[in-house]
């Protein structure tokens, strides 16, 4: 080690960066205002709660920001990401997308739980608000073949479309991957939409009844992580206004694709398992 | 800085095992005039200990110092991301401690249901913003171990030096590869689990709550799936300082490599499947827990294969008893007793009698306390010269092993007793009958308080005296990477990266 600053790898040795400590601050302030919020905590006559939350929301929003806008530059302007860097940063998103497979067990877990031993006679007090099936007594559920049905059709369109703007990327034709861009993003927000009237027209909500929690908890979270990947989905689409992604090197545009078929997938599983088996033919038809 | 952070948290954690200790000490009330406010200090050591003192220790401290060390990488893959796991530490630890100072149940402060958190008690026995702190600080603990998870296992994957081969790597890594395959796994889980008793306590949910439909041992079923691989997280790392320790005192390579490194795969694999043998009472299926009972006996195989080859590594070595050695053979022979109780424990039909006894203290401090806790001391009279350049006495190491090792066990050793003969746990108060072995069960919590005094003392020796450490100053028998380098190491070691041949681990 003759000279302690020549660098013979091709690792990326990062400068320091305040927003690790910008983020975990806001994510503290962020749990303190949440909990204000939910207890109606008053502090000097005044409920501070939703101002606390929010302030450390947009200190979180602006640290994935900043965060994010530097590890870019440091992509397109410093060259910084080597081949093996690159390789990092797929092991990473392939780690970040199991953990949050397994985050989705948890609620389909609860809803296996549920609808599975609705009728199990040892659960005297389950049994008798279920009336021993599923979906329980009294819960109206959505008609499957309905507005869930077109909001598959749209989530499977538009995972034909992502494939399309990666196809089109690799090739070089950057129209292609804009328009494609342009229809996955207006398709995923078309599903959004579709999903919010379903939820404000739902004859069940999300307190009181196992049906409405597991529904909600789980449908909920799905369409939260539609969101985020329209989000990601929309950064890319501005990301090739400007020139950014090669035919090579288009790390963000894959990420953001392979978070968009998580997505999809998880969303078959809900349709599959939440909406059809879960309505009157499917958990209904078990012995109990 | 995650030591540092660790040691502060181990005293806080300390100091509440303590009073508990003191309490107990006699029959009747001494300390606690709100039996209320024992059962929280309770929750509070106990969620401390695990995911602020043993976790950030190993696996913060030593994998962060170690695994690049180890396989010849300049830093971690995203060292930014590796700062904010950090970070997210303190704020998750202040959230837990705000909560030990607001309302949980009515009329007293923090939350007292155990670090299990289970509903019922969890959603309508404690109202106060107590345990929704609580929970917010194990989601911030858990984003970390998971950010941290990511990055430890892109780092084992991708930056090996040229030529180590997975099968040529050091035991310490390949014991954090598991580690972290587990937190990546299991983590979610919980805060799926935590969420949904979140939404239950706030926004009137019923996952738990079985007169709407819901089911209380659903959050057992998802704790524990979360709950019994976080064990073996706690207890897998030190499994890997401990094989180095043994080898470099032993001056011989470590016995069965291969076998050592599989036997950690095999643990942390049905390590997943084991989850429900912390729930025999709970009313589940009796084919149910015959599979779980099996399932969890299997758990000794590959532990049994790590103890005797940690044997065999030592017969017929060159053996030093240096003060790192005597806390790894120390460790060996504790956690073993720990293992052969908890081979009695999986015994549904024994755990009939033993659940929620004192055996079962008895039996998770022996692994964590006296296993995790002893490779954590292990590790910091191995490494010590190497991350600060100094060295510690050896009489000091050797003194406070003893003291320890005398401590502990007559600390945990009577709580076997106490526990056969009935002693149910969570009581701050207990007959009479009991009041003799759990006086000496306090008198050894002092002695190993007094332990940490002569710990410190180390520190304050190592840093006051002149002597620094050589580069390898354990001599020959310390062949990884790390003894290679300075100490302490240059801030980004490796910029030309050390080529492996041969077939040393």
């Amino acid at each position: 080690m003759a000279d302690a600053h020549a660098k013979n790898h091709d690792y990326h040795i990062v400068d320091p960066s305040p927003w690790p400590f910008v983020g975990s601050l806001s994510a503290f302030i962020t749990a303190v205002g949440a909990i204000m919020w939910m207890k109606a905590i008053v502090i000097g006559g005044l409920k501070p709660g939703p101002v606390v939350f929010a302030l450390g929301f947009v200190g979180i929003l602006y640290t994935m920001l900043s965060w994010w806008s530097d590890v870019i530059n440091e992509a397109q302007l410093r060259g910084n990401h080597t081949r093996i860097v690159q390789m990092h940063h797929r092991y990473g998103m392939i780690m970040f997308i199991a953990s949050e497979v397994m985050f989705f067990v948890a609620w389909f877990w609860a809803f296996f739980d549920s609808s599975i031993y609705a009728g199990e006679a040892k659960s005297f007090l389950r049994f008798s608000f279920t009336g021993g099936h599923w979906p329980p007594n009294g819960v109206e559920v959505l008609d499957p073949w309905h507005f869930p049905l077109i909001n598959t059709l749209l989530l499977l369109t538009s995972s034909t479309t992502v494939t399309w703007a990666h196809h089109a990327l690799l090739h070089n034709d950057r129209d292609g991957v804009k328009q494609a861009l342009w229809l996955t993003v207006i398709l995923a927000v078309c599903f959004t939409g579709v999903q919010g009237y379903e939820y404000t027209h739902a004859a069940f909500g999300f307190a009181g009844n196992i049906y409405g929690a597991t529904f909600f908890m789980a449908t909920g979270f799905h369409g939260f992580h539609v969101i985020v990947g329209t989000i990601f989905l929309a950064i890319c689409l501005l990301r090739t206004y400007q020139g950014d992604f090669t035919p090579e090197r288009h790390l963000g545009f894959e990420f953001a694709a392979w978070y968009w078929h998580f997505v999809d997938v998880v969303w078959m599983f809900l349709y599959v398992s939440i909406y059809l088996w879960g309505s009157h033919w499917g958990a209904a038809a078990l012995p109990h | 800085m995650y030591l540092i952070f660790a040691i502060v948290a181990g005293l806080v954690g300390g100091f509440l095992s303590i009073m508990m200790r003191l309490e107990l000490a006699e029959p009747g009330l001494q300390y606690f005039t709100n039996p209320q406010t024992y059962n929280v200090f309770v929750t509070g050591h106990g969620l401390i200990m695990v995911f602020f003192v043993v976790m950030p220790a190993v696996i913060g401290g030593y994998g962060n110092w170690f695994v690049p060390l180890m396989i010849g990488a300049p830093d971690m893959a995203f060292p930014r991301m590796n700062n904010i796991s950090f970070w997210l530490l303190p704020a998750s630890l202040s959230l837990l401690l705000i909560s030990l100072f607001v309302e949980g149940a009515p009329g007293s402060n923090g939350f007292g249901g155990g670090w299990t958190v289970y509903p019922p008690l969890s959603v309508a026995g404690h109202p106060g913003p107590a345990l929704d702190f609580g929970i917010l600080s194990l989601h911030l603990a858990g984003a970390s171990s998971i950010l941290g998870a990511i990055n430890f296992i892109t780092t084992i994957l991708n930056m090996r030096a040229p030529g180590m081969t997975m099968h040529k790597m050091p035991l310490f890594a390949w014991a954090l590869l598991v580690t972290a395959f587990l937190l990546l796994l299991s983590l979610p889980v919980l805060a799926g689990a935590i969420t949904m008793l979140l939404t239950d306590r706030n926004f009137g949910t019923s996952f738990f709550d079985p007169t709407n439909g819901g089911d209380p041992i659903l959050y057992q079923h998802l704790f524990w799936f979360f709950g019994h691989p976080e064990v073996y997280i706690m207890i897998l790392p030190g499994f890997g300082i401990v094989s180095h320790i043994i080898s470099t005192f032993s001056k011989k390579p470590i016995f069965g490599y291969l076998g050592m490194a599989y036997a950690m795969v095999a643990i942390g694999a049905v390590g997943f499947i084991v989850w429900a043998h912390h729930m025999y009472t709970a009313g589940l299926a009796l084919n149910t827990q015959r599979y779980f009972v099996f399932a969890t006996m299997v758990i000794a195989v590959p532990t049994g294969v790590k103890i005797f080859s940690w044997i065999a590594t030592m017969w017929g070595g060159s053996i030093r008893f240096s003060a790192a050695m005597h806390w790894a053979v120390g460790f060996i022979f504790l956690f073993t007793v720990g293992g052969v109780t908890g081979v009695v424990l999986s015994n549904a039909g024994l755990d009939r009698n033993l659940h929620n006894t004192y055996y079962v203290v008895a039996h998770f401090h022996y692994v964590l306390s006296l296993g995790a806790v002893f490779s954590i001391f292990a590790a910091w009279y191995y490494w010590f010269p190497k991350m600060y350049g100094r060295i510690i006495p050896e009489w000091i190491g050797k003194l406070h092993f003893w003291v320890a090792f005398v401590g502990a066990n007559v600390l945990f050793f009577p709580m076997h007793f106490t526990g056969l003969a009935g002693m149910p746990r969570h009581y701050v108060d207990y007959p009479e009958a009991f009041a003799g072995w759990n006086k000496i069960s306090s008198f050894g919590s002092y002695i190993f308080a007094f332990g940490l005094l002569i710990f410190f003392f180390g520190i304050y020796k190592a840093f006051t005296s002149p002597v620094r450490a050589a580069n390898s100053p354990w001599g020959e028998g310390a062949t990884t990477l790390e003894w290679s380098l300075t100490s302490p190491p240059p801030h980004h070691q490796f910029e030309i990266l050390p080529r492996i041949s041969g077939d040393d681990h």
